[in-house]
C-alpha cells in the first residue's frame, strides 16, 4: 500500500465534501449537480435569488430533506461517513453534537415556551449533562458570550427582541461546541444597526472557536464579512464559485455581475 | 336489567382478545406505549375508560376486585367503577389490598406492598411524557425511538429555575429499564419508588389517547433527576391524623373557616387497617 498517497489526503481532508447532490421537486429542479468540498475553520457562503435552490441544498447538507441523488461526506470521529444513508439515530446525534443550525426565524430553532437557560441547555442535557449547576454556569457563560445579560436567564424568549432571540439562537446552537454551522439567512428580518451587531459577533465566535460554517443569504454584505469562499446559485444550479473576494469583486457569470451590481449604494 | 344482556365483563371476547394482545405486547417492551383500538365505555373520557377496559380484558370469574380512587375506596369513581363489574361480571369484591387479585386505580398506589400475582390497572389521562413539551405525535414517537430524550431534562430544568426544585409533584417521568421514559399516570411522586422492583403486574390503560403501556414485576423504573438536585419522593410533612401513620401519602382536609385542618391517609384501607389495630391519631379519638 502506498502510505504517501494516504498522508496527502489525511493532510487536506475536508470537514465536509458534498458530491453531486440533487433534490428534485416532482420536475422541477430543488438543487442539481452540487458539489463542493469545505475545510475546518473555513465560511463557505451560498447566495442567490428567492428560489434558486439554496435553502433546498442547506436542508439537503442539514439532513432535514432527503436528496434524490448525492453523497453528503462529514469527517465524524469515526472517519468520513456519508450522511445521506446514516441512520436517522445517528444522523440526529451529529445534529446535537457536531452539527448546529440557525433558522431565518429564532421561533423555528428556539422553544419559545421554555426559558432563556433552558434553550440553551437543552443540548446539554441531549448529550448527557445531568448537573444542573454546571448547565446553568454554562447557559449563563453562553448568555454573556452573546451579549444577554444574565438577568435575563429564566426570561422566555417571547419577551426578547428579534434580535436577542436571534443572539439566544446561536447561543444555544454552539453551547455544546459543534464543528460545523448551518445558517439560513441569520440576519434576516433584523434591522440594519441589530444586523451588524449580529454579524460582529458571529464573526468573533466563527474566528474564535475556528468553526466550519455554510451561511445560507441574500445579502452580499453577509457574505463579504463571514464567508471566506462564496457559491453563487440560480436557478437550482452553482454558476460561479470561488473567493469571496474575488467572485464579488470580479464576476464572471452574467448572473453574478447583476446580483453584484443590483446592490443599493447609500 | 338483565345481566345476561352482556357478556363476562361487558366488553365482548374479540375486543378483549384484541386489548391482551396489546398487553401483552406492552409487558414484553416495558414503557412502550402500545397502541390499541380503544371501545366506548359506558362512562365518560377521563373517567378510567382505558383502566376498565384493561380490566375488562383481565378479569375471570374467580378475581377478586379491588377499585380506588385517590387512594379511597368509598368514592364516586371507585364505587360506580366497582358496581359496574359486580353488574357485569359478578366478581367478588374486596377493598383490602392484600385479598385482591386485582387492583384498579386513579392516581395511587396502596400503601400495603403488593405481592407476586396481583395485578394493579392505572387510570391514565395522557400517556406521553412528552406531550407538553412536543405537541407532534408523530415527532414524540420519533423521540421514543430514537431514544431522544434531552427534552425530558429541559421540563425538570424550568422547574428548578422558576421553584429553586423540582416542583413536579406528580405525573413524575421514570425511565424504565434504561430504555423508554414512562409517563406513570398522576400518581404523586411519594409513590414512584414503588414503580420499580414491584412484585404486581403494573398496566396502564389510556381510553382517550388508545394508549397500553405496561411494567411486568420487578422491573426497573428510575425517576429522573439531576445529580445535583436529587429526586425526593415527597409527601406533606405530618402524622395521619386518625391513625397516626408517619409513612403514608396524606390528603389534607379544612375542617373549618377557622384555619383547622387535618390530615388524613389518601389510602382508606391502609388507615382503616391500622385504626383496627389500635392506632389513633391526633383527631382519631373524636368518633
Amino acid at each position: 500500500m502506498d502510505l504517501s498517497i494516504y498522508v496527502k489526503v489525511k493532510v487536506q481532508e475536508p470537514l465536509l465534501s458534498v458530491q453531486g447532490l440533487s433534490k428534485f421537486y416532482g420536475k422541477r429542479i430543488g438543487c442539481d449537480a452540487v458539489s463542493f468540498d469545505l475545510f475546518p475553520g473555513e465560511v463557505l457562503g451560498i447566495v442567490g435569488e428567492s428560489g434558486s435552490g439554496k435553502s433546498t441544498l442547506l436542508s439537503c447538507l442539514a439532513g432535514h430533506l432527503a436528496p434524490d441523488s448525492g453523497k453528503v461526506i462529514f469527517d465524524t470521529a469515526q472517519g468520513p461517513r456519508d450522511t445521506v444513508v446514516m441512520g436517522e439515530a445517528e444522523r440526529r446525534r451529529l445534529g446535537r453534537t457536531d452539527w448546529a443550525f440557525v433558522h431565518q426565524n429564532p421561533r423555528d430553532g428556539l422553544r419559545m415556551g421554555v426559558s432563556a437557560g433552558g434553550n440553551v441547555g437543552e443540548r446539554l442535557m441531549a448529550v448527557g449533562a445531568r448537573h444542573y449547576g454546571d448547565i446553568r454556569g454554562q447557559a449563563l457563560d453562553w448568555l454573556g458570550r452573546v451579549e444577554i445579560a444574565a438577568d435575563r436567564i429564566d426570561d422566555r424568549p417571547t419577551g426578547f427582541s428579534g434580535g436577542m432571540q436571534q443572539r439566544l439562537q446561536i447561543a444555544r446552537n454552539l453551547v455544546t461546541g459543534p464543528r460545523l454551522v448551518f445558517m439560513d439567512e441569520p440576519t434576516g428580518g433584523l434591522d440594519v444597526s441589530v444586523q451588524a451587531r449580529l454579524l460582529d459577533l458571529l464573526r468573533g465566535l466563527v474566528r474564535q472557536m475556528g468553526l466550519s460554517a455554510i451561511i445560507v443569504t441574500h445579502d452580499l454584505a453577509v457574505v463579504r464579512l463571514l464567508a471566506d469562499r462564496l457559491m453563487v446559485m440560480k436557478g437550482g444550479h452553482v454558476v460561479e464559485q470561488g473567493l469571496t473576494d474575488q467572485v464579488l469583486d470580479d464576476p464572471q457569470h452574467a448572473y453574478t455581475q447583476l446580483l453584484v451590481a443590483s446592490v443599493l449604494h447609500v | 336489567m338483565t345481566e345476561q344482556a352482556y357478556n363476562f365483563a361487558y366488553l365482548d371476547e374479540q375486543t378483549k382478545t384484541m386489548i391482551r394482545r396489546a398487553i401483552l405486547k406492552g409487558v414484553a417492551i416495558p414503557g412502550y406505549q402500545v397502541p390499541f383500538a380503544s371501545r366506548e365505555m359506558p362512562m365518560p373520557y377521563g373517567w378510567g375508560t382505558g383502566g376498565v377496559q384493561v380490566t375488562a380484558a383481565c378479569l375471570v370469574p374467580e378475581d377478586r376486585l379491588k377499585v380506588i380512587d385517590q387512594g379511597a375506596d368509598d368514592t364516586t369513581n371507585a364505587v360506580s367503577i366497582r358496581r359496574f363489574f359486580q353488574r357485569t361480571a359478578g366478581v367478588a369484591v374486596t377493598e383490602t389490598t392484600s385479598e385482591a387479585t386485582l387492583i384498579q386505580t386513579r392516581h395511587r398506589i396502596p400503601e400495603t406492598p403488593l405481592h407476586e400475582g396481583q395485578i394493579l390497572i392505572y387510570q391514565v389521562p395522557i400517556p406521553e411524557p412528552l406531550r407538553f413539551l412536543e405537541p407532534r405525535e408523530s415527532e414524540t414517537r420519533k423521540m421514543h425511538e430514537l431514544e431522544d430524550y434531552g427534552l425530558m431534562h429541559v421540563k425538570l430544568y424550568e422547574d428548578i429555575a422558576r421553584h429553586g426544585q423540582i416542583a413536579t409533584s406528580y405525573d413524575y417521568p421514570v425511565k424504565v429499564e434504561g430504555r423508554y421514559v414512562m409517563d406513570p399516570s398522576p400518581i404523586p411522586k411519594f409513590d414512584n419508588p414503588k414503580l420499580g422492583g414491584n412484585a404486581a403486574i403494573q398496566l396502564f390503560g389510556a381510553g382517550r389517547e388508545q394508549r397500553i403501556y405496561a411494567l411486568p414485576p420487578y422491573t426497573q423504573a428510575i425517576s429522573l433527576d439531576f445529580d445535583d438536585h436529587p429526586f425526593v419522593a415527597s409527601k406533606a410533612d405530618h402524622a395521619c391524623d386518625l391513625c397516626a401513620a408517619g409513612d403514608s401519602y396524606l390528603d389534607e382536609v379544612v375542617l373549618d373557616d377557622q384555619g383547622n385542618r387535618m390530615f388524613v391517609c389518601s389510602d382508606t384501607d391502609y388507615c382503616g387497617g391500622r385504626r383496627a389495630a389500635g392506632h389513633v391519631g391526633r383527631l382519631g379519638g373524636e368518633g
